[in-house]
């Protein structure tokens, strides 16, 4: 409690002192900024004028020593997101280097455990519908998608090789449709959600589940980039502003 | 009592506004990552303006509500972000970019050889250092060195899906409807921000990309794709 009244007092004078600095700013019409580590003044949390605290070490001295230990991992998108069926294989997923994604064994010892997780997962989707459809759902399966994949394929290529292939010559997208040019990167505007519903439940020429003659639309989430624009360097957007 | 439940109302509606803020990602993410400043939200790789150079794109901690919410987050110190760059086809990593917050900075160390490739990582400290100011709302500071240009700072989620439609697609909620036709589908990122990591880099300084995987795996048919660079972020914390 006592601590807490210091801090708050402590609180008080640091933020009247931050007033008084705008007072002064204020005589020549200026707004006073965030503080910034070079900003000729000793202010927020730094040791010295414009250095220590969260600012560069006033020694010059860096430390970039340590041993940092994997938390997250992406390759291409929303693979971990649609296809790990438990919060367990998703953090596990997440934890363990592409290389070695083949070599985990389900318990049995006798799967590998990310493929037969994905496969299954991939299955539970199509059952899902099926019931909904009043179909039995051994009857309703995942079928060989446009990139000629069938589903231990589909799902060998997703969860032992998780990286985003990327061309260094030539063009470079995650499917055009156009060239039917597959898996040569990411671009900003790669509709990489109906790209994976399609390869997911869109069968050999990309329709099933399309949403057309009674069938389910699971084919596209009919969203696209809207007012996005994109530019040179650094190719994103500003953030957006509006509240 | 009204207020009471009042309060409870408005609890329960603020409690599902913050659970979907935080369904982060590779936008949507295991719970162990999730809402933390080592969530990996997204990630790009493509050929630059510059058809010699490819761009390497990581945003994370998303999605961010623009304006204070933006203006507030903060890459993390104690997190390093590393492009994985594997050049011979095996999936483990040749190359690494390493970017990591100092002070008001952004340091990027590499393209460079890794001092130990898997789940632990150190800082290639002798690697070519290029160093950008995180940008903030309102600036877009950029650095450019030895041909490698870089930008770190928050940006405009670049990400489009209806999420909260696919959440009820994929529980079966929905079925056998699916997706939302054109004119009711939305896109739950449109007006939402990330923290983004943007550099563009030589090829030279990737080296020679191996046949591509899935030509070299056998699933895709010989000649149907380039040869191509395996590419993967990932992001570490300091023990």
């Amino acid at each position: 409690m006592k601590i807490y009244k210091i801090n708050l007092l402590l609180l008080a004078i640091f933020t009247s002192l931050v007033f008084v600095q705008c007072v002064d700013d204020d005589d020549n019409g200026n707004i006073l900024n965030d503080a910034t580590c070079d900003d000729g003044i000793q202010n927020a949390d730094e040791t010295s004028i414009d250095c220590g605290g969260s600012c560069e070490p006033c020694d010059g001295v860096l430390d970039f020593s340590g041993t940092y230990d994997q938390q997250d991992s992406m390759g291409r998108p929303a693979i971990n997101t649609v296809f790990s069926a438990s919060d367990a294989i998703k953090n596990l997923y997440n934890k363990v280097p592409p290389s070695l994604r083949a070599t985990l064994q389900s318990e049995d010892g006798q799967t590998q455990l990310f493929q037969v997780a994905f496969q299954n997962q991939l299955e539970a989707y199509h059952d899902v519908y099926a019931v909904a459809l009043g179909l039995d759902p051994e009857t309703v399966n995942y079928q060989t998608n446009i990139l000629g994949l069938d589903a231990t394929g589909l799902t060998t290529l997703l969860a032992n090789f998780d990286a985003l292939q990327v061309a260094p010559n030539g063009q470079t997208v995650y499917y055009d449709p156009a060239t039917a040019l597959a898996l040569t990167g990411r671009g900003l505007e790669d509709d990489v959600i109906d790209i994976s519903l399609t390869l997911i439940f869109g069968g050999e020429d990309g329709t099933r589940f399309n949403g057309e003659n009674d069938s389910p639309l699971l084919t596209s989430d009919n969203v696209s980039i809207g007012t996005r624009t994109y530019g040179d360097f650094p190719y994103l957007e500003a953030p957006v502003m509006l509240n | 009592m009204k207020k009471t439940k009042l309060f409870s109302v408005l609890g329960a509606i603020g409690l599902a506004c913050f659970s979907v803020f935080l369904i982060s990602a590779d936008h949507i993410d295991a719970p162990n990552v999730a809402a933390t400043s080592a969530d990996i939200a997204d990630f790009f790789a493509f050929e630059g303006s510059n058809p010699d150079n490819t761009v390497l794109v990581a945003t994370v901690q998303g999605p961010l509500a623009p304006m204070e919410q933006t203006s507030n987050a903060a890459f993390d110190q104690d997190v390093i972000i590393t492009f994985n760059i594997d050049n011979t086809g095996d999936f483990v990593e040749d190359l690494v970019i390493q970017a990591v917050k100092r002070g008001d900075s952004m340091y990027f160390f590499g393209p460079v050889a890794p001092l130990q490739t898997g789940a632990q990582t150190s800082i290639v400290t002798t690697a070519t250092r290029t160093v950008v100011k995180v940008s903030d709302i309102d600036s877009a500071e950029t650095t450019s060195n030895n041909g490698m240009q870089v930008y770190a700072g928050p940006r405009r989620d670049p990400f489009y899906f209806d999420f909260n439609r696919y959440n009820l697609v994929s529980s079966g909620a929905v079925a056998p409807e699916g997706f939302l036709p054109p004119q009711d589908a939305s896109d739950f990122f449109e007006d939402l921000n990330v923290l983004a990591i943007v550099l563009e880099v030589p090829n030279s300084m990737l080296g020679t990309a191996p046949t591509h995987v899935g030509v070299a795996q056998g699933y895709l048919p010989v000649g149907s794709a380039p040869d191509a660079y395996n590419i993967w972020v990932t992001t570490s914390r300091k023990q």
